[in-house]
């Protein structure tokens, strides 16, 4: 890793202040398009995303944070597999669907109820990416677009669910009916953030643990780095695919319960569709080239460009889509520096071992 | 029951559902074929979706509609074959990127130009007339299939050959197919590959960029956010299950436009709507569940 470091001081800075020249340049050429006031727009984004009256913003980024950092946690495992798992969407509309509706219809203490519902929403999450998997690993569907393909089914089926069966018909919206108030996940004293957070820390830690120090880990990463040399090895490859897509997809069944119960507490039609928590998870990896310590402050970095654009167009009038146009334009251009040499590493096989 | 969805104004449809999936599904052949690896069709056809409003909205023509929505598209293909194939991006990092550039983008712009969210709609949005063919619209069944169809609708078969001539006999399309068979001969002849495959992505995205105008200004007048809603994926899987062929690709287009259109036809059934805009995905994941096993017993 110091290497690395050592690598980017020193020859290889230069290209990338050329990279940050760029993508600066874009987004005042955005601001400028719609007239925005710099000076206004820069403040109502530091604002936004770390501000507020009693910090009320800075939660915000950080519950948005959760979810994404929880998605590109999920990804991260199946990347770093040489799984192009892009159906991450799917599994986590599996996992919140199920989970509300576990603790909407099981009756018993809350603990209980609520343990019961995350465990229920983390196997629905899991089961959505093993269904990916078996069509991939027994039928020849590509991963890439069948996980993909995935994630329409499930959407309609929880809109259908909440829809129709389900439905809190005199909200009159599109949702589902509350879970048990007893079950809503705490907020931290004197600030509206849930202790969902706290899950995603572990799961960050485990994340990190498992890719460093497991022999699950290394075996995928093996199979990531190249899929010949781990079944020229011996190594399971199957069951190894099957495993880590499915520990992927309950990871973002478990962030699917975590937007259930920590900050809506039923399930909204298009919720967890809508803000691309899925996408943003995807990118927060390919940004920072699937090294595990690093995407948790990716994700954060992303949060907050986007709770940072919403201040944005409070404060400048802004449209907050520019922070979608950004996310594309930093991933284009790193992708290009970054994620392009780690992810040939698949094909080089002889660099990319530094950051296992 | 069956009489009830299959009657002419349902095959009078079709056409119009199988445009936008068969004009993007040939741009993506083109870069299958050139060895690209794109997915990024499902952002080339809602980019284009949107400038087509743009275009006709104030120029009041449809063409110009469709020439800024081609740009558009084309311009899509441009970033990436910079990124791709200069830079050397993964391809399918490049696409999910130029996926959510699109998204961006179109949605960013509808506020900035427009001044609205969601959705735009705008009498002054011209839209493409019918093209109704004397003779022809007169005979039953074939002539409201025929006839009466958007002018996109007979570029997009109009292509299908043509493309399929191109692969086979011109100067380009053979480069092409050698770019994606086998680069290293194409360089020993003299020709650069990676200037055929950004060539390929142009075209790509000047063909997904019609696409998408025949969403926006031809099916309806109107753009609304993320419009392209997967079709660009449909697309996608069309071009894989084909390999790239244009007449093979050509009847799966079909095939899902008619899926497309019929789940519109059964809304009026009394269906929930959930479930009806939920056929195209699955007819697109059954057909290719069951194309991919059948490969995979003929190989073993």
């Amino acid at each position: 890793m110091s290497g690395r470091a050592e690598r980017l001081m020193s020859g290889d800075l230069l290209p990338w202040i050329v990279m940050l020249a760029w993508i600066l340049a874009i987004l005042f050429g955005l601001m400028l398009l719609v007239g925005a006031n710099f000076g206004e727009a820069l403040s109502g984004f530091f604002n936004g995303a770390f501000g507020g009256r009693r910090m009320a913003y800075l939660a915000a980024t950080l519950s948005r944070a959760t979810l994404i950092v929880g998605m590109a946690l999920s990804v991260m495992i199946s990347f770093r597999a040489g799984l192009f798992n892009i159906g991450g969407e799917g599994q986590l509309v599996a996992g919140g669907l199920v989970s509300a509706l576990v603790a909407i219809l099981l009756p018993g203490p809350p603990l209980v109820v609520l343990v019961a519902a995350i465990l229920a929403g983390m196997a629905a999450g899991a089961l959505w990416a093993l269904l990916a998997g078996v069509l991939y690993l027994y039928v020849g569907v590509p991963l890439l677009v069948g996980s993909l393909l995935l994630n329409f089914p499930i959407r309609y089926i929880a809109s259908y669910l909440v829809a129709h069966p389900f439905r809190d018909v005199p909200s009159g919206m599109l949702q589902s009916h509350l879970v048990p108030e007893a079950t809503w996940l705490a907020y931290f004293p004197g600030f509206r953030l849930d202790i969902g957070i706290l899950f995603i820390v572990a799961t960050s830690i485990f994340a990190i643990v498992y890719s460093h120090t497991t022999v699950h880990g290394y075996q995928a990463r093996l199979n990531g780095l190249s899929a010949d040399f781990a079944r020229t090895v011996g190594l399971p490859v199957r069951k190894l695919t099957l495993q880590t897509l499915a520990m992927s997809g309950a990871i973002a069944g478990l962030v699917g319960a975590i937007a259930v119960f920590g900050m809506h507490h039923r399930y909204i039609d298009g919720m967890l569709v809508q803000p691309l928590y899925a996408w943003t998870g995807i990118i927060a990896v390919l940004l920072v080239g699937m090294i595990p310590w690093l995407v948790p402050l990716s994700g954060l970095f992303f949060a907050a460009l986007q709770t940072g654009a919403a201040g944005m167009e409070r404060a400048a009038g802004v449209p907050k889509e520019i922070a979608l146009v950004m996310q594309a334009v930093i991933i284009l251009f790193v992708a290009s520096r970054v994620s392009g040499a780690i992810l040939s590493a698949r094909s080089s096989g002889t660099r990319g071992g530094d950051d296992v | 029951m069956f009489d009830l969805l299959f009657d002419a104004s349902f095959l009078a449809s079709v056409p119009r559902f199988v445009t936008p999936i068969l004009l993007a599904a040939l741009g993506g052949a083109i870069c299958e074929r050139a060895g690209v690896f794109n997915i990024g069709l499902e952002g080339m056809m809602l980019g284009g979706a949107f400038f087509a409003v743009v275009g006709a909205y104030f120029s009041g023509s449809p063409y110009v509609g469709a020439l800024a929505a081609l740009l558009a598209g084309m311009a899509l293909g441009a970033i990436f074959a910079e990124f791709h194939l200069r830079r050397g991006g993964d391809a399918i990092v490049v696409s999910i990127a130029i996926n959510l550039l699109a998204a961006g983008m179109t949605t960013f712009l509808l506020r900035a130009i427009f001044d609205v969210a969601g959705a735009f709609r705008d009498p002054a949005i011209a839209g493409f007339a019918r093209v109704h063919i004397p003779v022809l619209e007169d005979i039953p069944v074939l002539g409201p299939v025929f006839s009466g169809q958007s002018p996109l609708f007979y570029l997009s078969l109009a292509l299908v050959y043509a493309l399929h001539v191109f692969f086979l006999r011109h100067r380009l399309g053979l480069r092409i197919r050698a770019a994606g068979e086998n680069p290293t001969a194409l360089k020993a002849g003299g020709v650069n590959p990676l200037w055929v495959q950004a060539i390929a992505l142009l075209m790509c995205g000047a063909l997904c960029g019609l696409a998408g105008a025949q969403l926006s200004i031809s099916n309806v007048n109107l753009f609304v956010e993320n419009m392209s809603a997967g079709r660009g994926w449909i697309a996608v899987v069309a071009v894989l299950l084909t390999r790239g062929r244009p007449w093979p690709l050509f009847f799966i287009a079909l095939l899902f436009g008619a899926v497309d259109s019929l789940s519109f036809r059964v809304q009026g059934l009394g269906l929930p709507q959930q479930f009806t805009d939920m056929m195209p995905y699955l007819a697109t994941l059954i057909v290719l569940t069951a194309l991919s096993w059948w490969r995979l017993k003929r190989q073993s």
